[in-house]
């Protein structure tokens, strides 16, 4: 598709985010992409391309991964040794710059994500990241009340259970291995990764199974 | 400031240093004691790529445990919850050191 790279200031795509299409932000950010697009830095192509790779990514992903890692002792510890080679391996490509690092909760460790510093998040897999991590309260929060953030969310978790916070500030992206939840020795890799949720995902939740055994 | 070189297990410290700008080391740990978790490898420095640099030399980047109660004043959880931050070697220094 040929591009007007001359200095026009129509838009072929929705500006999103705070104060929609015509707020200070999205007028920023439209006058910077325009500066760089007439300077040759990149082209309106390559910020196409790059909305349709982050849109492309989901959670489901980060859950496929888990569900397989669960019913694959080898394939998890791939995923914990070499993330980028299992998500391959899984037909996802998440090559790029960015490394990525899966921490795995067991019994005695349950770990969180957070990035104080801006919304580092393993977008390459999951896509990207829900407004609340984004949040002041939760950045600030999640480093130095962990616990009190996690109850908020319907996780409490037992004093002998180490909580483990990783702050994601500079060249690592995060994601948490979940337990398998008890009762699910029958369930096949799809049914699983159905209880893989998001929030799991960074870990202010944990897989539950609604059919599990009181 | 050189580069220390650390491996696992390692005691540190992170400089207290006021640096303005790009700075990937978070405030509430500057000055406070950890360990070296593990090494996670040698990447461009972003207080150099921030402004158009080359990010040359890498840096060395440590994955560095901190003990939560070491870090916040009444912290509610237990002894054992542990915070990690990963920081390049030239923002880290032995614990010795001081």
């Amino acid at each position: 598709m040929s591009e007007d790279r001359g200095h026009s200031h129509e838009h072929p795509h929705e500006a999103a985010g705070p104060g929609g299409e015509s707020g200070w932000y999205a007028r920023r950010t439209r006058a910077i992409e325009a500066l760089l697009v007439e300077k040759g830095v990149l082209t309106r192509d390559d910020v196409r391309g790059q909305i349709s790779y982050v849109e492309s990514r989901s959670p489901e992903n980060g859950a496929r991964l888990v569900a397989r890692a669960w019913v694959d002792e080898e394939f998890k510890r791939l995923l914990l040794s070499d993330t980028k080679a299992a998500a391959s391996e899984m037909g996802l490509d998440a090559s790029g710059p960015v490394q990525f690092v899966v921490v795995e909760n067991t019994p005695e460790v349950h770990n969180l994500i957070v990035c104080t510093l801006c919304s580092c998040y393993p977008r390459a897999i999951l896509g990207r990241p829900p407004d609340w991590y984004k949040s002041f309260n939760y950045r600030s929060r999640a480093v130095s009340e962990p616990r009190a953030v996690m109850r908020e969310f319907g996780l409490e978790l037992p004093e002998d259970i180490e909580v483990a916070v990783h702050d994601s500030s500079a060249d690592i992206r995060y994601m948490v291995l979940p337990m398998r939840p008890p009762d699910t020795e029958g369930m096949g890799e799809e049914d699983l990764s159905r209880l893989v949720t998001r929030d799991a995902l960074v870990g202010v939740s944990v897989p539950r199974f609604e059919g599990a055994r009181a | 400031m050189t580069s220390e070189r650390f491996t696992t297990g390692d005691r540190v410290r992170v400089r207290e240093e006021e640096k303005q700008g790009h700075v990937r080391t978070p405030d509430y740990v500057r000055g406070k004691l950890g360990r070296v978790d593990s090494v996670l490898g040698e990447f461009g420095n972003p207080e150099s790529l921030a402004y158009g640099g080359s990010g040359l030399p890498e840096k060395p980047l440590y994955k560095v445990g901190f003990r939560q109660t070491d870090l916040w004043q009444g912290y509610a959880g237990t002894e054992s919850d542990t915070l990690y931050v990963d920081i390049y070697g030239h923002w880290l220094e032995p614990e010795e050191g001081e």
